[in-house]
């Protein structure tokens, strides 16, 4: 191995291997060429921006896929890169696209759950998503101090509790 | 039953008298669960995770779940008490260090921790001595099944059990057994172990589970799939696969080891007990690393005078929090090493 970069006189110290057309090629280079010829070497890089990597790379429409969002929590899918932690249950259908692809990777290429299930079978989906929608509702009324507007959702809430 | 009682003894999963209790010393089964119709905990403000907590501690209570059950709120829990906590493996670090309404529901027997408001809004644990997965699975799905009479879980028909994070989606279950490998350790065939473990989709950490270091020798391993695969097939991997697995190349390398090394080996547990015995300060570390060479010695019969229970006992009572809630007050480092070497001279 060389231990000069090609380009200038600094120590090399990434070694690249480029097979373009059957042709062989070898480039000994330092960081800072390799970085000028695109090429970036990161010793730690953080699990989020490989995951970003991941969704950037794995669709074609990775910068939109970034910016969906969770109309009900209101949680994007980027700051749930950045977080590693989804907003509410509803996030799994909103982000479904984006999210199957990350399942299957980390679950052995499943994204079928083949276990228990809950006698009641839980409520169904939609009761769901309007307890989510009153309760996000109810969190804005409290932060704003609207306090009739908060009772009355809270009243919704039971109401539809007992269904 | 209270929080201070529990200082004074280990949990049943110390007494080192479950099935193939020379490797494995515990089985842990944990589940996580989140109520249907609410944001998970970290979208939550404030007011609403008091309010879920209030409610989830109730329904806890009013399920009967386990005689003796206690409840701590970790949130008005000193940090010694915090600290216990996690030296008896009830609650995570994570659930110690956070900062928001959370506790812990604890059975008399410490076989079941049931975290409120941790990542997600239950995780439910149950913790055995020895290698006793089936048995754990049985009572997990049972306390699962009366939790899930007064409370809706967010249950997905594709996804199955939602969770906070995808990595638990699905079944929700962490299956964790707790390993203790000297020989392998010693022998340098650990890193193949690692590997192997790794291939196969588990995860190997250290002593307290995830973000600390397989340090020492012992190894908790643990599934990391819980999606497309029934909870019956992620324990059976385990039972009839996995761990048999270490625990043969284990047991193999002890035998190799007191044929071919006896005196040395020899050599080794008994310096390391006489340390114990004589010792005026000891670190946790160094506490560590001598215990587990007397453990090894015990369990390949090379020493007669000491008890497998008093050895795993002294594992839990010798680290730092346990340690000054049995003398009633705080020490710092240098008072702690030594009160560590007196406690342990006492006790063997």
């Amino acid at each position: 191995m060389k231990s000069k970069c090609d380009n200038c006189d600094r120590p090399a110290t990434v070694y690249l291997t480029e097979i373009t057309d059957g042709q062989k090629i070898e480039k000994h280079l330092c960081e800072k060429c390799a970085a000028a010829e695109g090429i970036t070497i990161q010793a730690n890089v953080p699990i989020s921006q490989l995951l970003q990597d991941f969704i950037l790379q794995s669709s074609e429409s990775g910068e939109e896929t970034l910016s969906m969002s969770c109309e009900i929590c209101g949680m994007r899918f980027s700051e749930f890169i950045e977080k590693k932690l989804l907003g509410c249950p509803h996030d799994y259908d909103a982000f479904e696209t984006a999210l199957v692809g990350l399942l299957e990777r980390e679950h052995e290429g499943a994204s079928q759950h083949m276990g228990k299930v809950p006698h009641r079978a839980g409520s169904d989906q939609k009761k769901q998503n309007a307890m989510l929608r009153l309760r996000a509702q109810l969190t804005g009324a409290i932060a704003v101090e609207d306090y009739e507007r908060a009772a009355a959702l809270r009243d919704q809430i039971r109401e539809l509790q007992k269904l | 039953m209270t929080l201070a009682d529990l200082t004074q003894r280990a949990g049943e999963w110390l007494r080192g008298a479950g099935p193939l209790h020379d490797v494995v010393i515990s089985s842990r089964v944990r589940l996580a669960r989140n109520l249907a119709g609410m944001p998970f905990l970290a979208r939550c403000g404030e007011q609403q995770q008091r309010e879920l907590e209030k409610k989830l501690r109730e329904d806890i209570f009013a399920a009967n779940l386990a005689k003796g059950m206690f409840y701590v709120d970790i949130n008005a829990a000193c940090e010694l008490d915090r600290q216990l906590l996690v030296e008896r493996h009830l609650i995570s670090r994570q659930h110690a260090e956070s900062n928001h309404p959370r506790g812990v529901a604890v059975s008399s027997s410490e076989t079941i921790a049931i975290m409120v408001n941790e990542e997600d809004h239950l995780r439910i644990q149950v913790l055995r001595s020895g290698m006793q997965l089936a048995d754990a699975e049985d009572q997990i799905n049972r306390l699962d099944d009366t939790l899930e009479e007064r409370l809706d879980f967010a249950f997905h028909s594709r996804y199955g059990y939602l969770t906070a994070c995808p990595t638990n989606v699905g079944t929700g279950l962490r299956v964790s057994v707790m390993l203790h490998l000297p020989a392998l350790k010693m022998t340098g065939r650990i890193d193949k172990v690692i590997h192997a473990a790794r291939d196969m989709h588990m995860a190997i950490r250290g002593l307290y589970g995830e973000g600390t270091e397989a340090s020492g020798d012992f190894f908790q391993v643990s599934n990391q799939t819980t999606l497309g695969k029934s909870e019956d097939q992620i324990i059976e991997e385990f039972r009839s696969h996995t761990v048999p697995n270490i625990i043969e190349y284990e047991r193999r390398a002890r035998r190799s080891l007191q044929k071919r090394q006896t005196a040395k080996l020899d050599d080794k547990v008994h310096r390391a007990l006489a340390l114990l015995r004589a010792a005026r300060t000891m670190s946790s570390d160094e506490t560590l690393y001598l215990l587990s060479l007397v453990r090894l010695g015990v369990n390949i019969g090379r020493v007669e005078d000491v008890k497998l229970e008093t050895i795993n006992q002294l594992f839990l009572l010798t680290q730092p929090a346990h340690l000054q809630k049995t003398l009633g007050h705080e020490l710092n480092d240098n008072e702690r090493d030594e009160a560590r070497a007196q406690f342990i001279r006492k006790r063997l």
